[in-house]
């Protein structure tokens, strides 16, 4: 792909018009994404449609389909299958004899995008003989991202890396025996996929649909301001069992937020808590 | 008293560039009103103790830099592997997962350019040793955001593709020996 240069450019005034208008003329309210991370997303899509800033704000609100074309690309759909292979270790040794004293063990993995996580924690359910009587919900605002992680098929060649991350947390078996390769594509194994379902879900405007044992929310909180990530952690509160665990990304900060006193730390490293009020 | 600093001096590098970022921490001055930040190339596959052993050496704190921490006067701050670091207009740093940029995250582009939005003339640019070109476009956002950007000079850099894209990138890009560099950062005023 050739390389895109910024020939199209956004201003930080500009962007708060466009949020403004957004939250006129659709669902999407984006007032509580980080602005610079907003800023680099938006000039992307400028510079893939070729549009300035007045037709951008023409594009959202004129041309049908735009504003859901709009947030897909806007949003960062980076995942990968046993992306940190020791927050893995540490579910599997800390946090499952826990979670398997519960009867029933429901999992939100938010913010799923393309599923890879979703699938890594079946197989580290499956591997622990709990996937039975697991549900994993996995959520996304991006509903083009789901549809991928519903039809659990990706390109082989990103597998080489998802293998060295499963090595790193499991040396004794292959993640092989998980998919079926075939020309260049890779096909999570069907009997992972019947206790998963995934759905839309806004992080910023929707509410608490279940309750759940186990949340993991992984590199999503970057994307929004401390207002936003608040609002979002008080969410999770609230969908939360009585000692059931919340694992966010390894490089986010929420111990700030008032609503954290009723979390223990489990693990400091990979920012893992359990809800004890 | 912890503050927010007014001023930011941002260093990129990568292979070659560690012995003199370390050489550069050991003249700093005890304290100074920039936050000193430095993104440097490293595997997000195997662990580094940059921060760790840097901090030891120095006696005082080198800060892996994570979502929302502040951005302050006296600080040192390193960008963490496997992300893209980024400030914010309230001058907080602010981390993202997208697709590397040169092949690279941290880029050194994704991050020179969002200090160049933010900080503008505040900011303070050095690219050092590195065998590709990330930080080439960043240099040219810096100095057309009216920032001052210096380069290692080549003929010292372990590895030389890094700095000569910098000085590729604008007429207006001025060259330091190593010792020049290490002079600057031992005057920083507090």
């Amino acid at each position: 792909m050739a390389e895109l240069r910024n020939s199209y450019d956004i201003s930080f005034p500009e962007i708060e018009e466009l949020i403004f208008l957004l939250k006129n003329v659709s669902d999407f309210d984006l007032s509580g994404y980080t602005r610079s991370s907003l800023k680099r997303r938006i000039q992307r899509i400028m510079n893939l449609e070729a549009l300035d800033f007045v037709d951008l704000k023409n594009a959202v609100i004129n041309i049908p389909g735009f504003q859901q074309f709009f947030i897909q690309e806007v949003t960062v759909n980076v995942t990968e299958m046993f992306r940190d292979p020791g927050f893995f270790n540490r579910l599997a040794s800390e946090i499952l004899p826990y979670l398997q004293t519960f009867p029933r063990i429901k999992i939100w993995s938010a913010g799923c995008s393309t599923g890879e996580e979703v699938y890594s924690l079946a197989i580290l359910l499956k591997e622990n003989n709990l996937y039975d009587r697991s549900f994993i919900y996995g959520t996304d605002i991006n509903s083009k991202v789901l549809d991928i992680a519903k039809k659990g098929i990706y390109p082989l060649k990103k597998f080489k890396e998802y293998s060295d991350n499963f090595n790193a947390y499991n040396s004794k078996e292959s993640l092989s025996n998980y998919y079926t390769a075939r020309y260049d594509a890779a096909i999570i194994n069907h009997d992972l996929r019947k206790n998963i379902l995934f759905s839309t879900h806004n992080l910023a405007s929707d509410q608490v649909f279940n309750e759940f044992q186990l949340i993991t929310c992984r590199n999503v909180l970057i994307y929004f301001d401390l207002k936003l990530q608040e609002k979002v952690i008080n969410l999770f509160y609230e969908s939360l069992a009585l000692f059931g665990f919340l694992c966010l990304g390894t490089k986010e900060t929420i111990l700030r937020h008032p609503v954290m006193e009723n979390f223990k730390v489990v693990d400091k490293e990979f920012n893992i808590y359990q809800k004890i009020k | 008293m912890e503050s927010f600093a007014n001023h930011i001096i941002v260093i990129g590098g990568s292979a070659g560039a560690y012995e003199l970022i370390v050489d550069i921490l050991d003249h700093l001055p005890a304290t100074f009103a920039a936050a000193i930040v430095i993104v440097l190339h490293r595997n997000s596959k195997y662990e580094t103790k940059i921060e760790s052993s840097l901090s030891k050496r120095l006696n005082r704190e080198v800060i892996s830099i994570k979502d929302k921490y502040p951005i302050l006067a006296n600080c040192i701050y390193f960008a963490p592997p496997g992300y893209h670091t980024l400030v914010e207009p309230d001058h907080y740093f602010s981390l993202d997962v997208s697709e590397p940029v040169q092949f690279s995250r941290p880029s050194i582009d994704v991050f020179f350019e969002s200090v160049a939005e933010v900080y503008g003339p505040k900011a303070i640019g050095f690219l050092l040793s590195g065998a590709n070109n990330d930080g080439a476009n960043g240099f040219k956002a810096l100095l057309d955001a009216g920032a001052t950007c210096y380069v290692q000079d080549p003929s010292e850099a372990v590895i030389d593709t890094m700095p000569k894209g910098g000085i590729a990138s604008s007429e207006n890009v001025k060259v330091l020996s190593n010792e020049e560099i290490v002079n600057y950062f031992n005057s920083i005023s507090s």
